[in-house]
């Protein structure tokens, strides 16, 4: 499984070997130790130092001349080259270009692979392998020239890495190697390259231990079968694929039911039969993937709207600033990543207790300052609540900009989760969700089993009463606020990671918080749990039908319909002050 | 902090834009309005053209202004609020007497403020891509028209890189819908079936891209090359690449093509996910020309930060003024009437290498490149067209538009049927 | 939920009181009354004329761009009656009613698009230019009949009536109040500006309708059409200031505002609150809606965001600054929050916001009852007098 290549190091540093700057320098040490070996030993080598190597090392250097070359078809020309010649150093070489870190030098025309090291570039000359200096970044702008690539060639060079990670020793590189190399049986006729990659397929399979690879490598040579002379072995590769759910195996099985391209009908049938039963797959994990989806949104929905359900419940008061108490978090986020910017994975779990505590604490100072002076007047509440968040807005704008700014993701959250090959969840939204759930158990933890909890869940039922009973009403209510916009600033921070970080980030989430608050019940948790995660799913599934907007708004509506039947919500406050 | 300075300055702007409007009639200056949102959601966007023109007036000044007189800036904030668009326009031009106007971006501001410049017999300039469909007497259009962006790349895709499925993916307003259009029409007529196009539009600020993204991929793996053809607006690509990256979607596999996503909406992005992606504009800041270079130190100097980009739209707001100065000093006047007919047949050069020329129907010639995104936030050119595309305002792919030209020299006409020979829109 | 809403301040508002002697016409023409209609008869009289009139070097001079500028404040002010009367007075809190007022405007709209006819830029004279090169084949069923002028004027103001009656009859009949119902009026604009942005709707999605020609025959750019429509904006205020002072006065009046401060015990007493909700509801609907329909000729563009709930919010804090519960309260605060914005985004942009922000929180923490108020305290302070019958 290709996985996506990211600089950043991780908290721990780079991992053992597995960074390509760890593949690099280990091929150059190697490379050196062998070289020392055989000039000593005299003996001849997998490495550059021996004639045969130095001869192959001339050849590279010519070849690699011709890079130079804007063309890139002639750059084409040259990897194919390259590919073909048994040359151990070829591989390195042609996953640094694919990197763009290759350069030619303007004053000789030598090839070169620039390493980045601290503020500068440590060079390499690609035709020899060895070191050839540092140079700073402003030089390697002036002196030297980058060998570009285009997509096409980024595809070439992809597929003729995956034939030499064939052999490499880890498993997940195999397998992500013999993916992209099933690519080359989508073109259903059966032709040279396909030839050539069935027979380094089954060459393979003589060998692999790692169960995962041998699938599919079976898969692979069972696709090759499927353009075979004999229709029993076509047969018998369709048996084989069954219900596999690779894409690739689908198209060729939904050619294979053309009359154009199959002759033979019982060949046909069988392939139409397999195919049906594939449909009936990808429409049940369709289903589940929709739903994950569902969830995904409903996990975002129900952060940004729990914290306006607590303080709704307490206070009777709609915060208009709730958004802006989101956006302040997902800034939270992004000062935490100026700060750390080599540990990206850290600044995001350091970001939640912080943002949890900037949002709070504004907060509790618009209750403080605000929101206390107007108790019982909550329409007033909403007014000056909403003058705060325009503050807030320009205030974000004015100090640090108009312009989004960018919030990047740490490894352990980018990506997918694959299950199997109609069905991945991204790893950003399975976190969030997983976030959400776990704010969730520890608001319900708060609310059922601490002092706090008892005194909020009193004041909301039923204040004058508390009050009688020795509750101090005033800093419960600063203290549900502060809960609430604390819980507002980590939704901010799960929002960094999913969408862009603007002063405008948290307009857009206002409508949609309060429509699940009003939907699930005030000073429901629950409610705003399973309200909030079934506007999500519902949303989902409308998408497609109805376009996103018409989705949108179908749900608002729903939701308006909805009220009027259950004024009170999903989950109503009981009691009898809950009426006034 | 930021704000106070900012304030300042604009304080001081405004006190020596109305200082100048007051002494303007006896002093004999040229004043030039500037009609940008600096405040708002486009503000993002529009704020560097504002800081562009400034920039050319203070040149131009230095060398002495045009016609022996010096140019005075008059800046207005809509505040990207469209009735406030036509009120500011109106304001500029009927009570500071502007010569010119350099303005708008959205095609709302700018249709909402036709009808103040044809009433009121303005000329603006207008410096943004959009979609055709429009040739005003009182408009020079420096922007890309469809045919100076959109079908170059898609010529691009399918002819460099055999793309054969399409997804057409847009947010909703009237530029992608009208662009997707003559796109859809233009790959019916080279042979597309309509089972290999699909056409999908987002709200504004849309950021869950889940399904969509699911559903381009599942489009995508039949079996042929498939390519995203993007009028996504701006800042809501960055979700869009996102979620691409992480539903391991991978340029190679399915590029997108976008025409909204330049150097103003990568920089300060982590670009490492996008690298591989296209883009289509008729400039790009990487561009090794000396003119281009130039530019971007006087740019650096100028607004004293060495890390703001240069962009396509402040490349065509560059053209448009450099025209402008040309025209007025063709026509010895600073009259609208008088530099309207001088402009058509007017070249000046670009910052591409090439030249910039005004046609009969008030767009101009534009090259057409094609760049990859690097992970520096830069483009690299891979295509370019030849020469320079003259800008089509009736695109000859649309059915209403078959015949239908635009002429304001000969045929003094925005909307000229050839065919039935009736000259509409007046 | 706490303690019922009491507005006590509200209830201190010596206009609730049906004035000793002098009957009906009196007691609608009090105090605050006599000033603003000569005010607004004044205007009607001196704006057109120091236009046209006067020569454009003189000093008086009125601009085109300044007449345009006031019609659209008078515009402002008969939307903020119609919130004021149904907030002020009624209780309720609307977050969406910029709805009705956009429903107005867009019902105008596309009678002017209708008018524009062959002269638009396709020359196609069934076809608005949009839909022309969206490629609409043929004009919607609900587009039709709006080339007639009447048709166009009653769904003005049928259209936003018709919202508000569904929507207030589901609202009110289930008694969803207060913050509840506030936050469902601003779900139900949110939505209609989604709906309205989107181009199969047909309304021009997210260009709106512009490029207007001329209305009834006159060309909407000549400077004589713009002091008629300035004219006629100003007349609606009169008038609509003059329906609302009716209502106020009236039974109807005195019921509503019952239920404002007490809505248990109107309803226990036996009044149909739901009824009266609903009727003022509308009403206030239809008179945001012909606001909304004056706007649009006069700036010559309508465009979906004038659904956004933000501009809703807006229109509430020009009535709690000018005073909520007084209509001259209203029009006042319309008039002076605007001129403010007029001036600010000119002037200094970046302090709009933060003004506008803190006009919110000031405004609410210190001034509840707005400049009214401050200009009844005043007056109070000034005559010594003390207000009728005010309950604390």
């Amino acid at each position: 499984m290709r996985t996506l290549r990211h600089r950043d190091p991780g908290v721990l540093g780079p991992v053992s070997g597995r960074g390509r700057w760890g593949a690099a320098l280990l091929w150059v040490a190697l490379l050196g130790v062998a070289a020392a070996a055989a000039a000593v030993a005299g003996v001849p080598a997998t490495s550059a130092g021996t004639p045969a190597s130095e001869a192959a090392g001339g050849q590279r250097a010519l070849l690699l001349a011709g890079l130079k070359s804007a063309d890139y078809a002639v750059k084409a020309a040259i990897i194919t080259q390259m590919a073909g010649q048994d040359d151990p150093g070829t591989r390195a070489f042609l996953a640094q270009l694919l990197q763009e870190n290759v350069y030619s030098r303007e004053s000789d025309g030598r090839i070169f692979i620039a390493r980045q090291i601290g503020q500068g570039y440590a060079l390499l000359d690609a035709a020899t392998g060895m070191a050839a200096g540092t140079v700073s970044e402003d030089d390697l702008n002036s002196d030297f020239d980058p060998i570009g690539i285009n997509d096409q060639l980024r595809s070439l060079l992809q597929s003729v890495l995956a034939r030499f990670d064939l052999s490499s020793p880890d498993a997940s590189t195999r397998l992500a190697a013999v993916t992209t190399l099933l690519q080359a049986f989508n073109d259903s006729t059966g032709n040279a390259a396909t030839a050539g990659v069935t027979a380094l397929l089954r060459a393979r399979l003589g060998v692999e231990r790692d169960r995962a690879v041998r699938r599919a490598l079976q898969t692979g040579l069972a696709l090759a079968a499927l353009g075979s002379g004999s229709a029993g072995q076509r047969l018998a590769a369709i048996e084989r694929l069954g219900s596999s759910l690779n894409p690739d195996v689908y198209n060729r099985l939904v050619a294979l039911t053309a009359p154009a391209t199959e002759p033979d009908p019982r060949v046909r049938a069988a392939a139409g039969r397999a195919v049906r039963e594939i449909d009936g797959w990808r429409e049940f994990y369709g289903g589940v993937q929709t739903l994950i989806f569902g969830l995904g949104l409903g996990a975002v929905l129900v952060l940004a709207a729990i914290g306006l359900a607590i303080t709704f419940g307490v206070m009777g008061v709609i915060n208009m600033a709730h958004g802006e108490l989101i956006m302040l978090g997902a800034y939270t986020a992004y000062v935490m990543q100026l700060l750390l910017p080599n540990h990206i994975g850290a600044s995001v779990v350091l970001a939640v207790p912080a943002a949890f505590l900037v949002s709070g604490s504004c907060g509790v100072l618009i209750e403080r300052s605000i929101v206390r002076f107007l108790h019982g007047r909550p329409l007033e509440t909403l007014l000056a609540t909403f003058g705060v968040s325009l503050v807030l807005q320009q205030l974000a704008r004015d100090v640090f900009s108009p312009d989004n700014r960018p919030v990047s993701a740490p490894t352990w959250m980018t990506g997918s989760l694959q299950i199997n090959d109609a069905l991945s969840i991204t790893y950003n939204r399975l976190v969030v969700l997983l976030l959400t759930l776990v704010v969730f158990a520890a608001l319900l933890l708060i609310m059922k089993r601490t002092r706090l909890g008892l005194q909020v869940r009193a004041v909301s039922q039923n204040r004058a009463m508390a009050r009688a009973m020795g509750v101090r009403s005033h800093w419960v209510d600063a203290l549900a606020f502060g809960l609430g916009s604390g819980i507002a600033g980590i939704a901010g921070v799960a929002l960094s990671q999913l969408t862009n970080v603007g002063p405008e980030l948290g307009q857009s989430y206002i409508v949609d918080s309060f429509m699940v608050v009003v939907f699930g019940g005030v000073a429901s948790l629950w409610g705003t749990l399973i309200g909030g995660m079934l506007i999500g799913v519902v949303n989902m599934i409308l998408e497609p039908y109805a376009g996103a907007v018409l989705g949108k708004v179908l749900v608002l509506v729903g939701v308006i319909l909805f009220i009027q039947r259950r004024p009170r919500g999903l989950f109503p406050q009981r009691g009898r002050a809950a009426e006034g | 902090m930021m704000s106070l300075k900012r304030l300042l300055s604009r304080s001081l702007l405004l006190v020596v834009a109305v200082a100048a409007a007051t002494a303007a009639s006896a002093a004999g200056v040229i004043k030039v309005g500037v009609l940008h949102s600096l405040s708002g959601t486009m503000a993002i966007s529009e704020e560097p053209l504002k800081d562009t023109i400034l920039m050319m007036i203070a040149e131009q000044n230095k060398k002495g202004g045009v016609l022996g007189r010096k140019l005075v800036p008059v800046v207005v904030d809509p505040a990207s609020n469209w009735p406030l668009f036509a009120e500011k326009a109106q304001e500029l031009l009927e009570k500071d007497k502007v010569a010119v106007v350099f303005g708008c971006w959205t095609s709302v501001s700018r249709k909402s403020v036709l009808p103040v410049f044809e009433k009121d017999d303005g000329l603006l300039f207008y410096p943004v891509q959009w979609e055709g469909e429009e040739s005003s007497r009182n408009i020079i259009y420096t922007g890309a028209t469809p045919n100076q962006q959109a079908i170059p790349a898609v010529q691009y895709l399918m002819n460099g890189m055999h793309v054969k499925r399409w997804a057409l993916i847009g947010t909703d307003y009237v530029y992608p819908r009208t662009t997707n259009k003559i796109l859809e029409a233009y790959l019916e007529a080279h042979g597309v079936k309509p089972a290999d196009i699909m056409i999908r539009y987002t709200p504004f600020g849309f950021s869950d891209w889940q399904s969509i993204v699911a559903e381009i991929k599942t489009f995508g793996s039949q079996g042929e090359k498939t390519a995203v053809v993007s009028t996504i607006n701006g800042d809501a690509n960055v979700p869009f690449y996102k979620e691409l990256a992480n539903q391991h979607i991978s340029a190679e596999d399915i590029p997108v093509m976008a025409f909204s996503v330049g150097e103003q909406e990568l920089s300060g992005l982590d670009t490492r996910p996008l690298v591989g992606h296209l883009a289509a504009w008729n400039y790009f800041m990487s561009v090794r020309t000396p003119a281009n270079r130039a530019m971007i130190r006087a740019w650096h100097a100028y607004i004293g930060n060495d890390k703001r980009v240069f962009n396509d739209p402040m490349e065509a707001s560059v053209i448009g003024f450099r025209l402008w100065v040309k025209a007025v000093q063709k026509a010895h006047s600073t009259n609208a009437d008088k530099v309207i007919a001088a402009l058509p047949g007017l070249e000046v050069p670009n910052l591409t290498g090439g030249t910039a020329q005004v046609l009969a129907d008030h767009m101009i010639t534009k090259p057409v490149l094609i760049g990859e995104i690097r992970p520096n936030g830069q483009f690299d050119v891979v295509w370019r067209t030849q020469g320079e595309v003259p800008g089509e305002a009736w695109s000859p792919y649309l059915a209403a538009d078959k015949g239908v030209i635009s002429d304001w020299v000969h045929a003094k006409c925005g909307h000229y049927d050839t065919v039935t020979r009736v000259c509409s829109g007046q | 939920m706490g303690v019922p809403e009491m507005a006590p301040q509200a209830a201190a508002d010596s206009r609730l009181a049906v004035p000793a002697g002098g009957g009906r016409v009196a007691g609608l023409f009090d105090r605050p009354t006599q000033v603003v209609l000569p005010l607004l008869a004044a205007a009607l009289v001196l704006v057109p004329l120091l236009n046209l009139a006067v020569p454009a070097s003189s000093v008086l001079h009125v601009s085109s761009y300044t007449v345009g500028l006031l019609g659209k404040y008078a515009t402002y002010a008969l939307l903020a009656l119609a919130v004021d009367l149904v907030w002020g007075y009624c209780g309720i809190l609307t977050l969406g009613h910029a709805a009705f007022f956009a429903l107005g405007g867009y019902a105008i709209g596309m009678y002017l698009m209708r008018e524009i006819g062959g002269r638009g830029v396709y020359g196609n004279s069934s076809l608005p230019d949009f839909m022309v090169f969206l490629n609409w084949k043929a004009l919607p069923w609900y587009w039709h009949g709006f080339e007639h002028f009447w048709l166009a004027a009653a769904m003005v103001m049928l259209a936003p009536a018709a919202l508000a009656l569904v929507f207030g009859w589901l609202a009110f009949r289930s008694r969803v109040t207060g913050v509840y119902l506030s936050i469902m009026t601003q779900a139900l604009t949110y939505a209609l500006m989604l709906v309205f942005f989107r181009n199969e709707t047909g309304f021009g999605g997210n260009n709106g309708f512009t490029d207007f020609k001329d209305i009834l025959g006159f060309d909407l750019q000549a400077s004589t059409t713009r002091v008629a429509l300035f004219a006629a904006a100003v007349i609606a205020l009169a008038l609509g200031y003059l329906a609302c002072r009716l209502v106020v006065t009236s039974r109807t009046g005195r019921v509503i505002q019952a239920v404002r401060d007490a809505e248990s015990r109107a309803r226990f007493i036996g009044y149909r609150v739901e009824s009266y909700k609903l009727w003022v509801f509308v009403f206030s609907a239809v008179l945001a809606g012909i606001a909304g329909a004056l706007y649009v000729p006069q700036i010559g563009i309508i465009n979906p965001s004038e659904f956004s709930p933000v501009n809703s919010i807006e229109i509430v804090i020009w009535v709690a600054v000018g005073g909520r519960g007084t209509l001259y309260g209203a029009l006042a605060g319309a008039l002076l929050v605007n001129y403010a914005k007029t001036y600010l985004t000119e002037a200094l942009p970046e302090v709009w916001l933060y003004a506008l922000g803190a006009l919110f929180v000031l405004t609410t923490l210190f001034l509840p009852r707005g400049v009214a108020g401050l200009l009844s305290r005043g007056h109070r302070a000034v005559t010594g007098a003390d207000p009728a019958g005010s309950p604390r």
